[in-house]
């Protein structure tokens, strides 16, 4: 028992939220393994962003959220009182959607983090950039620009630079909401060999709305539908042999 | 009813036509009349030398320094001041909190307030109350804040660009995308880093213009400097903000309300006021150009 506790990174226990009076997440209870890939899967407003946003507490951000219900990692409570919820986001890396490079140079883009945390010595920097461009796959593409606009980037390179922007911070956990959902083919297959290499140091959680995509890269997937968490398993499990129906359904592509 | 539509659609039409032609009209008519009376008058030496025979000759060097000095005091105190008050609407206060509304409402209510009341508050607040307790704690009573001057005056201009630097910094932070916030918070920054790295970073250009626009209107506003500090004459420029100041609007009602001999004064008036337009056309030209960039940005 305890030696399986200890692979468990992320447990939720009737984690509910409202926005408003709607209720958007219904009494979620789920445990996320550590070094490994999770996929959540779902049509679209069945709650799964929403549901990865509680986990290093962006949706603090949206004044109408109230949330119940327990979320630990580290079998730490991250919605007690006193959480520094700055700490946790360090310890929580978060790739968007949208890629969101800074309007700043590639090298300060990477050196962002480190500098919110009082990293300011020139060579630490500079290794920690080379680093992260490194184990984010970007590295040979930006090594002879560094210090050009991030903007000039393509929508891929733009998104890889986020991934190791976040990597500078050193985190334990990397959030990813649909990540290449706006790449093209070419650049989507990059970035999903990078999921491959990452789960070897970091828990991956990761949100898709293509389900090709969730078969390829996750060990795990958990399948969401209107606020409930219908099914998690195995991957394989899911989409060969999934025990409910409605799951098997959204699968096969019979609705969402 | 086609023909009530083609009536009513013909009327709206010729009307805007009209409104078209005469703003265009008076635009242009100020534009010539200014340039045609002030163009004999307008020179290097006019814009750079002090006025001389009782006004009646000679340049308008220290109005334009005067008015320099009053715009840049004035965006001193109002810029930081606006530019706190807009971060802290919009990203700090809550938006239906009373303290938010509040000051929404004070902020509106202040761009409304004609200028000659914010002269007379800067006279009665300033001048009558803040000076004279000056003087009183930090001079033993020696007469030298309880009077018009240059300090006073800018403080007071400043409290009229107020809103203007409000709302367009305002405007300019709401342009920053919400994803840029989420990203930096994301990896772990304090609400202040945010926005002190991206958020301001990202507005600078809608600063720069609410600083712009409001420097402008303080260079063309007369009415709040009327009793607060602008000199009617003055031999020497002004060496300390406890001086009184010439400045360029109050200089033209000065010379076309005041002097001995308005009609000799004629050319002096023109050419002060082409180059009082030139200022504040430059002014919001700038303003105008800053802000159609970031919204390119935005897009």
């Amino acid at each position: 028992m305890n030696k399986i506790m200890k692979e468990v990174k992320i447990v939720t226990k009737d984690l509910t939220l409202h926005y408003g009076q709607k209720m958007a997440l219904n009494s979620i209870n789920i445990q996320i393994p550590e070094k490994e890939v999770t996929a959540f899967i779902g049509p679209s407003g069945c709650g799964k962003s929403t549901f990865l946003r509680c986990l290093n507490r962006m949706n603090d951000l949206i004044p109408s959220v109230k949330i119940t219900g327990e979320i630990r990692i580290d079998d730490l409570d991250i919605y007690q009182k006193k959480i520094d919820v700055v700490n946790l986001r360090k310890k929580i890396g978060m790739v968007f959607q949208k890629s969101n490079p800074f309007a700043k140079s590639i090298f300060e883009n990477i050196a962002y983090g480190p500098r919110i945390n009082g990293i300011n010595d020139k060579k630490t920097l500079t290794e920690i950039v080379e680093r992260s461009l490194k184990n984010a796959a970007i590295w040979g593409e930006v090594k002879d620009r560094l210090q050009d606009s991030a903007l000039g980037l393509s929508g891929g390179q733009q998104q890889r630079l986020c991934i190791a922007r976040t990597l500078a911070v050193e985190p334990e956990i990397i959030l990813m909401d649909e990540p290449a959902s706006a790449l093209d083919p070419i650049s989507t297959g990059k970035i999903e060999e990078l999921i491959f290499e990452l789960k070897k140091d970091y828990t991956i959680v990761i949100v898709t709305h293509n389900m090709q995509q969730a078969a390829r890269v996750s060990d795990h997937t958990a399948f969401f539908y209107l606020g409930e968490l219908i099914e998690h398993g195995r991957t394989r499990k899911i989409f060969t042999t999934p025990d409910k129906k409605q799951t098997e359904e959204y699968i096969t592509g019979r609705f969402g | 009813m086609r023909l009530k539509n083609k009536i009513i659609g013909g009327a709206i039409t010729s009307a805007s036509a009209v409104s078209v032609i005469l703003i265009i009209s008076i635009i242009v008519i100020i534009l010539v009349v200014t340039i045609i009376g002030g163009k004999d008058k307008i020179s290097w030496e006019f814009i750079t030398s002090f006025p001389k025979e009782g006004m009646m000759e000679g340049g308008i060097f220290p109005a334009i320094y005067g008015t320099a000095l009053l715009v840049i005091i004035m965006s001193i105190a109002a810029v930081p001041f606006g530019a706190i008050t807009a971060i802290y609407l919009s990203e700090y206060a809550h938006e239906k909190s009373w303290i938010a509304q509040s000051i929404r409402f004070a902020v509106r209510t202040l761009a409304t307030v004609p200028s000659i009341i914010f002269g007379l508050f800067g006279l009665g607040f300033f001048i009558q109350f803040v000076g004279p307790g000056m003087d009183k704690w930090f001079l033993g009573g020696q007469l030298k804040w309880a009077q018009p001057n240059l300090l006073w005056a800018s403080l007071t201009m400043a409290l009229l660009t107020l809103p203007v630097v409000i709302v367009s910094v305002e405007e300019a932070i709401r342009t920053v995308p919400r994803e840029l916030r989420e990203a930096s918070l994301a990896l772990g920054a304090t609400k202040w880093q945010t926005i002190k790295k991206v958020v301001i970073p990202g507005s600078i250009s809608g600063i720069m213009t609410g600083t712009i626009l409001a420097v402008s209107r303080g260079a063309g506003e007369v009415a709040p400097i009327l009793f607060t500090g602008a000199a009617y004459s003055l031999a020497t420029l002004p060496t300390s903000v406890s001086d009184q100041f010439m400045n360029l609007g109050y200089h033209i009602y000065v010379m076309s309300t005041q002097s001995s001999n308005v009609d000799k004064t004629l050319p002096i008036q023109f050419a002060t006021t082409l180059v009082l337009l030139m200022l504040t056309f430059t002014l919001n030209l700038a303003a105008v150009l800053i802000r159609s960039s970031l919204r390119r940005r935005v897009k």
